[in-house]
């Protein structure tokens, strides 16, 4: 694992990612025409360093889980360039992108759901084997074991069903699968979000001593801000299908610049009375708008505590602000102009404006 | 803190057993704890706890069977809720306690209008009629922060959003002004931003209102921000219970001390390596006779096996006053 810091200048980047779009198509009316789409994920870009882990957060909807997805082309994507070690896996024939499937594995959110209830342990973590390589039986068999003890499942428990584990135990099930073609990338979509509490902190760090032995790079995806700041390197933030700010871990943690950012942060609740006593929660007035139908402008204008006129009728890009630091807003044109004022702090006249319709 | 007033609810010794083909699972174990008025209790607990079983408990919201309260008591205004009919039962429900679920979209029944819903307690519990339970409707709805109240009344549940719909179910559980809100993980199923907006408004309705309430929930830092009290649930048991300061300051249980060091933290030291509880929570199948911790803790001795540990207090208090602990091994005296 990196020290998070620094970015890595030395280290090239796995995966690189560029104006990726994913709209799904609504149709509607008894000819079931195209009326419109959800703009799940709207002109996306960033890179994902060899040996590195990229934090994805934002709330449901923002469109995360549908970027792993689209990365991995388990969705076709509507626009965009997904380079992943030097092939654009977005315009891959069918062919050339099975072969490329063995180096890009996914870890899902739900163990009960992403593991076939009618087979066993050795038959899920071997089937990425049986379709990709052409192995005897017994150096399968070999593979599996081998997997199972790298997560920290007992052998003995090869021939049982997902039904017999815990949801611990099945997300290491999960991980062993993932991990069967030795690949290089690695989609974790809200790998631990149906863990206990007691139970996310195994699975973290199992991913974490995974990483550090076999080299992995990961794209974490997650809601929880707080675990994200423990095992990402950097960090980008997504709102309503694009992202809003892009960091190093601990300068995002410890002064986020996008407001949406700032505001997200204010919102996790921390395991400290004395701190939750006097900490200053920013509110943010509404729901996020419909994807299918964003604001005009910068996405965030409906709820934005310091939105502009302009922010209204012009989308902000994504832009770097400082070394590593993308943010995608007006406000940070403006700081810059007007020499480096702390962000929020010649803005609070717009506070009142946050508030939708 | 001394108690000045009355305890709104006094639950003494509650046990809840379900009945399976595999035999009985004893979810809940003599759980004691009481509520001032006012006051905010939160319970923390991983799923398996008990720590919903034993609010289902209460108001007898648990089908029957497979479940079994084996005995307590449940005293709320002097009466022993355990000892009610259940039409006695249904006239406290909706009108001393008020309830607020998990998911705001299972909990609302989808074909009728929201209006509708709030008004069924104010006519059934408080004799008000048609137009009277309207107006007091819409004032709720605009309690709980829904713009554009009287209008809205006529929407269905499925035109609101996730936090929209737990401030419906908010205003239902408060219509007719209970002593006690039960919260069961109200949050659980929001965005951090819509989590930060419904606690908030939770607090205000709180001073505003000045009803006692019971928030359950696994996330320590929501804990930490709201509750007064903090009741530590673990294997169908209270582990530890103790004024909010106080539990993450000095916390004694095992369990506790390991949990909190499992989370990580937003803006302390960050940890190279994330501290871990080994092990699976316990199956709660048997009498528990033992520390249902016992499996998981690194302080764990014989007597641990042999006895479950009573809650203690540590600091003088009478149990369940202050801070108590249901553990053999102590952070000072360290033995086994």
């Amino acid at each position: 694992m990196a020290d998070g810091g620094s970015p890595g200048a030395l280290r090239k980047p796995l995966v690189s990612v560029r104006g990726l779009k994913m709209h799904f198509p609504i149709y509607a009316g008894i000819l079931r025409r195209k009326v419109g789409a959800v703009k799940a994920v709207d002109g996306v870009s960033f890179d994902i360093l060899e040996g590195e882990t990229l934090g994805l957060v934002g709330e449901s909807g923002c469109g995360k889980s549908t970027v792993g997805r689209a990365l991995l082309r388990l969705y076709e994507p509507t626009a965009g360039q997904v380079v992943i070690g030097g092939e654009d896996i977005a315009s891959l024939p069918p062919d050339a992108l099975r072969r490329k499937r063995p180096m890009m594995q996914m870890v899902f959110q739900d163990p009960q759901a992403s593991l076939n209830p009618r087979m066993t342990v050795a038959a899920i973590i071997g089937e990425p084997l049986d379709e990709h390589t052409d192995w005897d039986e017994d150096k399968k068999t070999a593979r599996v074991y081998e997997l199972m003890d790298q997560v920290g499942l007992n052998r003995r428990f090869a021939n049982r069903y997902p039904h017999e584990f815990s949801g611990g135990q099945r997300q290491r099930i999960g991980i062993a699968r993932a991990l069967a073609l030795n690949p290089r990338f690695i989609v974790c979509d809200e790998p631990i979000a149906a863990l206990d509490v007691s139970i996310q902190a195994q699975v973290v760090n199992l991913l974490e001593d995974l990483q550090d032995r076999l080299g992995l790079t990961y794209l974490f995806i997650s809601h929880d801000l707080s675990m994200v700041r423990h095992i990402a390197d950097r960090v980008a933030v997504m709102y309503l299908g694009q992202i809003a700010e892009l960091s190093p871990r601990e300068a995002l943690y410890a002064r986020p610049l996008h407001p949406y950012a700032r505001a997200l942060l204010s919102a996790v609740p921390e395991a400290d009375p004395t701190l939750e006593a006097t900490r200053q929660r920013i509110i943010l007035k509404g729901d996020v708008p419909s994807p299918a139908n964003p604001p005009k402008g910068c996405n965030f204008c409906t709820r934005c505590p310091q939105v502009m006129a302009v922010c209204r009728d012009v989308e902000p890009e994504l832009a770097e602000v400082e070394p590593g630091r993308f943010v995608a807003c007006h406000l940070m044109a403006m700081d810059t102009a007007g020499g480096h004022a702390s962000p929020g702090a010649e803005v609070r006249e717009h506070n009142q404006q946050g508030e939708v319709k | 803190m001394p108690d000045g007033a009355e305890p709104v609810l006094d639950v003494r010794g509650l046990k809840t057993v379900f009945k399976t083909r595999g035999g009985e699972i004893h979810a809940v174990n003599s759980v004691s704890f009481h509520l001032r008025p006012g006051e905010m209790l939160g319970v923390v607990g991983e799923s398996g706890s008990g720590k919903s079983v034993t609010m289902m408990s209460l108001i007898g919201l648990l089908p029957s069977p497979p479940a079994e309260v084996r005995g307590g008591e449940v005293l709320l205004g002097g009466r022993d809720l355990l000892k009610l009919a259940p039409r006695e039962l249904q006239a406290v429900r909706g009108a001393k306690v008020g309830f607020v679920f998990q998911d705001p979209m299972t909990s609302l029944n989808p074909v009728f209008s929201v209006g509708n819903q709030i008004m069924e307690p104010l006519i059934k519990h408080m004799g008000m009629t048609k137009r009277q339970a309207e107006d007091r409707a819409a004032e709720l709805l605009a309690l709980v922060g829904i713009p554009d109240a009287r209008k809205r009344l006529k929407s269905y549940p499925h035109q609101f959003s996730g936090g929209m719909r737990q401030r419906v179910m908010i205003a239902i559980a408060l219509a007719c002004d209970p002593d006690v809100l039960i919260a069961d993980e109200p949050t659980t199923a929001l965005d951090v931003t819509i989590q930060a907006q419904i606690i908030e408004l939770v607090k205000e309705l709180r001073q505003k209102l000045g009803m006692a309430i019971v928030w359950i929930t696994h996330d320590l830092g929501v804990i930490a921000g709201i509750a007064d009290r903090v009741m530590v649930m673990y294997g169908g048991q209270v582990v530890e219970q103790a004024p909010v300061r106080e539990l993450f300051a000095n916390p004694q249980h095992p369990y506790t001390r390991a949990l909190l060091k499992t989370v990580p933290s937003l803006t302390g030291e960050r940890a190279a390596r994330l501290e871990v509880i080994q092990g699976q929570p316990p199956i709660l199948s048997g009498a528990p006779v033992a520390c249902p911790f016992r499996a998981r803790c690194a302080h764990a001795h014989d007597r641990c096996e042999a006895e479950n540990p009573q809650r203690r207090a540590i600091d003088g208090l009478p149990v369940g006053q202050g801070h108590d602990v249901a553990c053999h091994w102590s952070p000072e005296v360290r033995h086994g």
